[in-house]
């Protein structure tokens, strides 16, 4: 048993018990305090399975940002807590409810543990198709080069979230200003840190994006990091959401899967395949769409937190 | 006991706990954070089966942590998602819970504020 | 054993290309209606509802004379470091049937969902979910990586979602924000399954996932974890809790397109992971269990179905009975070692969706012309109905005969297909389960039609005049479902030959009487209604059978609500998920 086996022991023990404080906590807003607790711990586990560029997007998007939302979320809903208590299922419903999860986690820590060795991988094809591309992170390589249709509809996933967070405003909201407009004292700690941080996150998201070429890193990453400055700058009142009817925010809301497409058409009508590169501009071609891509993931997941338009952009 | 072994067990306990959460919490803000444990705990496991496959220079292989990036993307779209329905619905009849047929305040129209 | 065709499957073959189109026409239209919007959003959302039905109809023209699957390689990588793109001729059918109905329920929406002058929040929501669930549809119809299959199952699933809470509602809200957290588990679920197989092969690709499979314990795991969470997303009995609220408080266009082919994408993915990837795996205990769970539903869905008061929750529930339909395939299509194979039972399978799709759009359709006119839909207030709107009426009865079963509908050619194979396999009992089916549907749909066709005071119109062309539109969908009998499947569906055998000879017809026959009775005996006889001496004397009958179909809707409440819900999905693995595990 080695020192680094036993803090992997650690590790994987406090992330349990958070998961298990996350679940069993009476109050709500503790659960969910503490469920960013574990957001925040999981990419420890994940910079020990060698994973760097999920490390930086589970930090980024799952703790910080889905922090965010949930706090948010939990603080708003405090006067939900005494009704929703009387519902709590009786004792035979939560008993049986346990003992069928735990059938399922024994059986899959089963499976697991029958898992082949040595286990088949993708690595080495990875690694031997990766001068087609001529980037060095081979998860680069995965997200816009081998598997670029699961990354385009990705975010047509994130636009139809969008759509749907934005069809649950009121008809006349429409068009207008996601989210109330923030107020924050201009000498607290709030107005100050959104004057201090976004200039040094500015800088650290793009250079996580430029880097992400030939090192972990990326666009998700990058973006996020964009957004949560954006979002910072907004919940400190120095800025107001945009509103949703401005066409420009439409186009950079478009932009990433938009170039994306267009570069997929050509490619098809060039006589490649569709979303393949020619060899000689690989490069280049996807540093242009994940530009584009960084651009519209940062909009996108600041708009989402800011939520659903409230305030009529007529005033 | 190899650091695989360890983080698929804590994987596989995490899956259990997001289900259980999901079930039993009556309150819909505490299901959508059981739903994002369970995600994470399936990402985990995609983690796990990429450790595994470390090859070629790599320590974990690429093509499931690009899976898993997608993923996390995903399931946070789907947490804002819930989250503006559960608000929405909070404000409209004053009331978050999914039971159908429920008491509900003086609700607020679709053309209202 | 090798796949004869496996080299072939590594290539893109000619017209290959249609398959990103029909994928990539649809994806820009959305982005295209995000950016321009507001007044021209109809004009692009009809143009490129044409030019998919276009594509779509290509497709089946090449794919008749191409020998084998159409194949598109995405990037030009071959699977398994890339992502290929697959045609069959069940992706072909079903993309079409996709198509015509996306076509119809647009036709119908124009009139609800007119953009103004300036840009407002229904319409163009709605025609850029339709636009999504379309592209997201024909993903799931044409992926061949399971992986991809679950990001365009979670695109389908969030354009399906704000449209169930469009008209803003409490109601409307609290059942989309059921119905996204339950299809959250259920992608989950399915996404443990997909991390198993790649710890186990290397690969999400379909086919060389279907070379490299073995029946092993993990595997079963899998599969299990896949299916249970993929019949979260269906809604097939007992995890139907969120499918009544959600299809029924959606606008009509709206319930067209979720009940006709939201469902129908999460079924067809278990088509493929049944049929393509493990099919020598679920064995005879696991099918069993399946088509007990559809079974179950045709009972309970149609049972409760008969004591609805309101339409659209009617055929709300008749969704759920015929998702339960679907199902009875899988154990007819068990070879003699064991194995699913792709025949006469998947063909009956796959043409019961299709008929489902497209009568089920009309029905829902009819119902939204007759809440437009009438401003409710209760059952009881639908009196002379005949009168007042012909149109609809006959395209809610077509659309409920064209689900019966009676031919020449694409559900008759089903049936009959589905009968010869449980003759064939001698699994008598689920033969006896498809005619109640039939009989069944009768049943609800009779007393609809009866309660139309009643004399009675004209109904009040309490809302505005419903729109002919939305009339017109239900009424050419349910005549298209009733004539897909005829059409000729054979170069994309296996019919055996000499399928239909006379289907208007006496011994069809006198099938189709007994449907008919039957479900009226079903109907005066379960209903809720005062039916002519109900005041006659005959009536008072068979008082003995018909309360009994009664009470048991009142004390199924009890056990139906308390399995809709989320506890018991979220415990029958873990019990399902453990009952399918130890049932898979009697097959090793």
């Amino acid at each position: 048993m080695t020192f680094a086996t036993i803090l992997e022991m650690v590790l994987a023990a406090v992330v349990l018990g958070l998961g298990v404080w996350t679940i069993a906590a009476r109050q709500t807003y503790a659960a969910t305090v503490g469920f960013v607790a574990y957001g925040l711990l999981v990419p420890l586990v994940w910079v020990r399975l060698d994973a760097v560029d999920v490390a930086l997007t589970e930090a980024a998007i799952g703790g910080g940002l889905g922090g965010v939302l949930l706090l948010g979320a939990a603080a708003q809903l405090r006067a939900t807590e005494m009704a929703s208590a009387a519902e709590t299922p009786g004792k035979i419903v939560r008993l049986s409810a346990a003992g069928l999860s735990v059938i399922i986690a024994a059986a899959l820590a089963t499976a697991v543990l029958l898992l082949p060795d040595p286990a088949p991988t993708l690595a080495p094809a990875a690694v031997a198709n990766a001068s087609a591309t001529g980037l060095a992170n081979p998860v680069t390589n995965v997200l816009m080069a081998f598997r670029a249709m699961d990354t385009m509809l990705e975010k047509v996933v994130l636009l139809l979230a969008i759509v749907g967070v934005w069809s649950l405003a009121s008809d006349r909201a429409w068009g207008g200003h996601p989210g109330p407009r923030h107020q924050a004292d201009p000498r607290g700690a709030l107005a100050f840190l959104a004057r201090l941080l976004p200039p040094v996150g500015i800088v650290v998201g793009i250079y996580i994006f430029w880097t992400g070429a030939d090192h972990p890193g990326g666009a998700f990453q990058g973006g996020a990091i964009l957004a949560a400055m954006w979002f910072l700058v907004i919940m400190a009142g120095l800025t107001d959401t945009p509103p949703v009817g401005s066409r420009w925010l439409r186009l950079v809301l478009t932009a990433g899967p938009g170039v994306f497409l267009v570069v997929g058409l050509s490619g098809l009508c060039f006589g490649l395949a569709f979303l393949a590169y020619p060899p000689s501009l690989a490069k280049p071609v996807i540093l242009g769409i994940e530009v584009a891509m960084v651009l519209t993931i940062a909009v996108t997941l600041g708009l989402l937190l800011a939520g659903a338009p409230e305030r009529s952009a007529q005033r | 006991m190899t650091d695989t072994t360890v983080f698929g067990l804590c994987a596989a306990a995490v899956v259990g706990l997001g289900l259980y959460g999901m079930i039993t919490n009556p309150q819909p803000l505490r299901k959508i954070v059981a739903f994002n444990l369970l995600g994470s705990g399936v990402f985990l496991l995609f983690g796990v089966v990429g450790r595994r496959g470390a090859a070629a220079g790599f320590g974990n292989d690429p093509v499931p942590q690009a899976l898993v990036i997608t993923g996390i993307v995903v399931a946070f779209s789907a947490t804002a998602l819930a989250i503006g329905l559960l608000l929405r619905l909070f404000r409209s009849a004053g009331s978050a819970t999914l039971r159908s047929g429920a008491q509900t305040s003086a609700g607020i129209g679709p053309s209202g504020d | 054993m090798q796949h004869p065709a496996m080299a072939l499957d590594a290539v893109t073959t000619r017209g290959g290309f249609l398959l990103v189109l029909s994928i990539m026409v649809p994806v820009a239209g959305v982005l295209l209606a995000f950016v321009v919007g507001g007044r021209h959003i109809e004009r692009i959302a009809f143009a490129i509802v044409l030019l998919g039905l276009a594509i779509a109809a290509a497709i089946l023209a090449i794919l008749r004379y191409s020998d084998g699957p159409l194949v598109y390689l995405l990037g030009a990588w071959a699977p398994p470091l890339g992502v290929a793109l697959r045609a069959d001729g069940l992706s072909a059918v079903m993309m079409m049937a996709t198509a015509v109905v996306i076509c119809a329920v647009g036709i119908f929406a124009g009139p609800d969902f007119r953009p103004g002058a300036t840009e407002s929040r229904a319409p163009t929501t709605f025609w850029i979910l339709l636009l999504a669930i379309w592209g997201a549809l024909n993903t799931i119809f044409l992926g061949g990586d399971l992986f991809t299959l679950y990001v365009a199952l979670e695109l389908v699933t969030f354009a399906a979602v704000p449209l169930v809470s469009l008209d803003g509602r409490a109601e409307t809200l609290r059942a989309a924000l059921r119905y996204l957290l339950f299809a959250l588990v259920g992608s989950v679920l399915y996404l443990l399954g997909t991390t198993l197989l790649y710890g186990l092969y290397g690969t999400l690709d379909i086919v060389l996932l279907s070379h490299r499979i073995r029946a092993e314990p993990v595997t079963l795991v899998a599969a299990a974890s896949m299916t249970t969470g993929l019949l979260a997303k269906t809604a097939l009995f007992p995890l139907h809790l969120w499918l009544p609220p959600a299809h029924a408080g959606a606008p009509a266009a709206g319930s067209a397109i979720l009940s006709g082919l939201v469902v129908k994408g999460s079924f067809f993915i278990i088509v493929r992971l049944w049929f393509q990837v493990m099919p020598g795996l679920p064995g005879f205990a696991a099918t069993q269990l399946l088509a007990a769970l559809g079974g179950a539903a045709i009972v309970f869905g149609s049972v409760v179905a008969l004591r609805q008061e309101r339409l659209k929750l009617l055929i709300a529930y008749s969704t759920l009975a015929q998702i339960g339909y679907l199902f009875l395939m899988f154990p007819l299509a068990l070879n003699a070692s064991g194995r699913l194979e792709s025949g006469g039972a998947l063909a009956g399978g796959l043409l019961q969706a299709v008929s489902h799709a497209t009568a089920k759009a009309a029905m829902f359709m009819a119902a939204g012309s007759i809440y437009t006119l009438l401003g409710q839909d209760r059952i009881a207030g639908l009196g002379n109905l005949w009168r007042v709107l012909p149109m609809s009426v006959l395209a809610f009865t077509l659309g409920g005969v064209a689900l019966m079963g009676i031919q020449p509908s694409g559900a008759y050619l089903a049936k009959e297909l589905l009968l010869q194979a449980a003759t064939e396999t001698e699994q008598w009992w689920w033969a006896v389960v498809l005619q109640a089916g039939g009989i069944f549907t009768g049943a609800y749909v009779l007393l609809v039609l009866a309660h139309m066709l009643a004399p009675a005071n004209e109904p009040i119109a309490l809302g505005g005049p419903a729109p002919r062309i939305q009339e017109a539109a239900a009424l050419a969908l349910a005549l298209f479902s009733l004539s897909l009998g005829l059409v000729p499947w054979e170069p994309y569906l296996s019919i055996p030959q000499g399928m239909p055998s006379n289907p208007f000879g006496p011994a069809a017809l006198s099938k189709s009487l007994l449907t008919i026959l039957g479900g009226a009775v079903m109907a005066i005996l379960l209903g809720r209604w005062r039916h002519p006889f109900a005041n006659s001496i005959f009536w008072k004397a068979l008082a003995v059978v018909v309360d009994p009958v009664r009470r048991a179909s009142e004390l199924l809707q009890r056990v139906d609500d308390i399995l809709r409440e989320w506890p018991a819900a979220g415990i029958s999905l873990l019990m399902l998920a453990l009952l399918f693995g130890a049932s898979m595990l009697m097959a090793l």
